[in-house]
């Protein structure tokens, strides 16, 4: 549904993609996980028509983003990083206004965007300017949807609104999914991945992995584990000093500690500790979230 | 079509619901048209005339008194030879000055006819025309008054003579200049930040990323301030006409078409400003530094084009307004009609076409 094959893109000297390549299936809720800059606003404008790549091809539905940029703009949906409606218009004449735009009513497609619009009906007569985050992203999405799009692009929909907010975007993406429409959406947050059919890891420009969330938690390649102390900074300063180790990072109150696989056992961490004086602490083996798998990655790409 | 409408009410909704450019479409007009109109003209109070009585008769002595004492004139000066007229008037001393023939009562009465003439600075043509203006309203006054029994009026045959720029046609020339700089001022301004303001609320990139024309954004970004110039040129020729009686000389039909064309060519620069632009900060900037400005100062709306320096002289031929207001002042005071306006005209066609090829040229289809 979504091919990108090799693009290229830059800004001056800096690169922000790098002969990325990737295919979304149709049907498929596909994510991009990355931190800020890590070029995926880039690549979705330039699935959107919007930008041009210096170097690769890539299709929607088959349509070329640069030669036909007409059909795909047609084909899609399209939800920009920043909040992209007009503040000063009210709900219901935004969304009035993008469905005339594709030629199309409210009515006709009401069935697409029921079950999100209908959590913003009661204000139809507000202004947009005037709603809430979760409300805007609403209204952005169903404005994005008026038009029965065979592929949606969300670029971040989810920065910036409540946690409540985010959990029913997901769930409202994932019914949408389920109506058949192919999405491709980004974010910065690491515990969204687990909510998509696949992602891709990317980070400066290129693609690091693209697998489905559960095989690339079980592709993590080294030992984890989760260690509870009371005294966060000064065990993390000693683990440091682990042989065989890779990595050490707080994940709130707990530290994740990457080692080399085989290496260690809880009781030899426990060991190394314990002769660093430190006594108040638990060590138990953990699965690795994307965010581990992400770090990992991240270090070794530096490394080479 | 259905998309291109709901554009205009879009458009229509931002600019009804936003009260800066409310006041910026129909204030900032108002305000300039009575600015002009009464600060700019109308301060005749205690202007100093010269007068030169060759007749000394009562009638002329009871003249002077009338005029003296009118409240807008004072005596400040009187001129032995007319040699001494010219210094008077270039060291303004004198705004004016009124000079009675010979035996002006004996004409007056006898022949029923006398005459005065009346000399006046022009190099304010406003200020002269209205002093000329009010001179002869108290003169005709004068007579009306001194012969009220008489069957038939005798009448004063006044000899204006305007000093400095002889064939001073237009003391109205703030009206038709007026309606250049305001129609500058909505027609290509406002288009300009309008358009630059979807690109900076990011609105742009949906609109680039929808089925919609480049034209389509265009034109529905346009013909809403293009109906609004419409409406607002009407308001100054309406309360020019009946406000401040600047008369429409020539034709009505031909003046509209003409100010219909000025518009295009406004809206045409501003689109073009707006394809250079990407923030409204920067549209409101460069429309009022390289367009309102050079539109009062060099189109000849309140300096004539031809007193200035050559160099002036030739940038201010490369200013739309400038062959505008020339326009206006034909049409409107003179009467002409197109066989004197054609090349202005051909010009302004000219000048649009230019904006407008290159402002499709210079549109993106994409974001950068």
């Amino acid at each position: 549904m979504i091919e990108v094959n090799e693009i290229h893109k830059h800004y001056g000297d800096v690169i922000a993609l790098e002969k990325v390549s990737l295919s979304v299936n149709k049907g498929e809720l596909f994510g991009l996980i990355g931190p800020d800059g890590a070029g995926k606003t880039s690549l979705m404008r330039i699935l959107m028509s919007l930008l041009l790549p210096e170097g690769g091809a890539a299709s929607m539905s088959g349509y070329d983003v640069v030669k036909d940029y007409k059909q795909v703009r047609l084909i899609t949906g399209y939800m920009p990083g920043r909040f992209s409606l007009y503040p000063d218009l009210t709900v219901e004449e935004n969304l009035k206004f993008f469905a005339t735009v594709f030629g199309t009513t409210i009515q006709q497609n009401y069935h697409l965007i029921k079950d999100i619009y209908q959590q913003i009906e009661p204000f139809k007569d507000r202004r947009a300017g005037k709603l809430s985050g979760g409300m805007k992203q609403k209204l952005a999405l169903s404005c994005a949807l008026i038009h029965k799009p065979e592929i949606l692009i969300l670029d971040e929909p989810t920065t910036g609104v409540d946690a409540v907010s985010r959990k029913e975007f997901w769930e409202m993406l994932k019914r949408l999914k389920e109506m058949g429409i192919t999405i491709l959406v980004s974010t910065p947050y690491m515990d969204e991945a687990s909510k998509c059919d696949r992602i891709a890891l990317i980070q400066k420009g290129q693609l690091m992995s693209v697998e489905t969330p559960q095989a690339m938690i079980k592709s993590f390649p080294e030992d984890l584990w989760a260690v509870r102390t009371r005294k966060i900074y000064d065990t993390s300063k000693y683990l440091e000093l682990l042989p065989a180790l890779i990595s050490v990072n707080s994940f709130g109150q707990v530290l994740h500690l990457v080692t080399k696989k085989g290496v260690h056992t809880s009781k030899s961490i426990g060991q190394f500790l314990s002769q660093k004086g430190e006594l108040d602490y638990s060590i138990e083996p953990s699965t690795a979230t994307i965010e581990d798998l992400f770090i990992l990655l991240m270090n070794h790409h530096k490394q080479n | 079509m259905n998309r291109f409408i709901a554009f205009l009410r879009k458009e229509f909704f931002h600019i009804f619901r936003d009260p800066r450019t409310l006041v910026i479409l129909f204030g900032i007009p108002i305000a300039q048209l009575l600015l002009f109109g009464y600060v700019l003209t109308n301060e005749v109070r205690n202007v100093k005339i010269g007068i030169v009585d060759n007749s000394k008769d009562y009638l002329s002595i009871k003249l002077s008194e009338r005029i003296l004492s009118s409240g807008y004139f004072l005596l400040a000066a009187t001129p032995a030879t007319e040699s001494e007229y010219e210094g008077l008037f270039r060291s303004s001393k004198v705004k004016e000055i009124i000079v009675f023939e010979p035996d002006f009562a004996r004409n007056l009465i006898k022949e029923g006819k006398a005459g005065i003439q009346v000399i006046a600075d022009a190099s304010e043509p406003n200020a002269a025309q209205l002093i000329v203006n009010y001179t002869t309203a108290i003169a005709n006054d004068f007579v009306r008054d001194e012969f009220v029994k008489e069957q038939k009026l005798p009448g004063i045959a006044i000899k204006v003579r305007m000093l400095f720029n002889e064939n001073m046609r237009d003391a109205y020339n703030f009206i038709p200049g007026l309606i250049a700089v305001i129609l500058m001022l909505i027609s290509a301004m406002m288009t300009a930040i309008t358009i630059t303001r979807e690109k900076e609320s990011g609105t742009m990139e949906i609109l680039l990323a929808s089925p919609l024309k480049p034209i389509q954004i265009i034109l529905g970004k346009v013909v809403p301030y293009m109906i609004l110039s419409i409406v607002n040129a009407l308001v100054v020729l309406i309360l020019g006409y009946f406000v401040f009686e600047v008369p429409i000389v020539g034709s009505l039909s031909l003046l509209l078409a003409e100010i219909l064309l000025f518009i295009f060519l406004a809206l045409s620069l501003g689109i073009l400003i707006s394809t250079f632009v990407n923030n409204q900060v920067t549209a409101l900037a460069l429309s009022g530094f390289v367009l309102m400005l050079p539109s009062i100062l060099l189109s000849g709306f309140i300096f004539p084009v031809k007193n200035m320096p050559i160099a002036l002289q030739i940038i201010a031929n490369l200013m739309p307004p400038r062959w505008f207001i020339e326009i206006n002042r034909t049409v409107m005071l003179k009467g002409g009609g197109l066989a004197e306006i054609w090349p202005h005209t051909l010009i302004l066609i000219g000048m649009s076409l230019l904006f407008i090829v290159i402002s499709i040229r210079k549109f993106k289809i994409r974001l950068q």
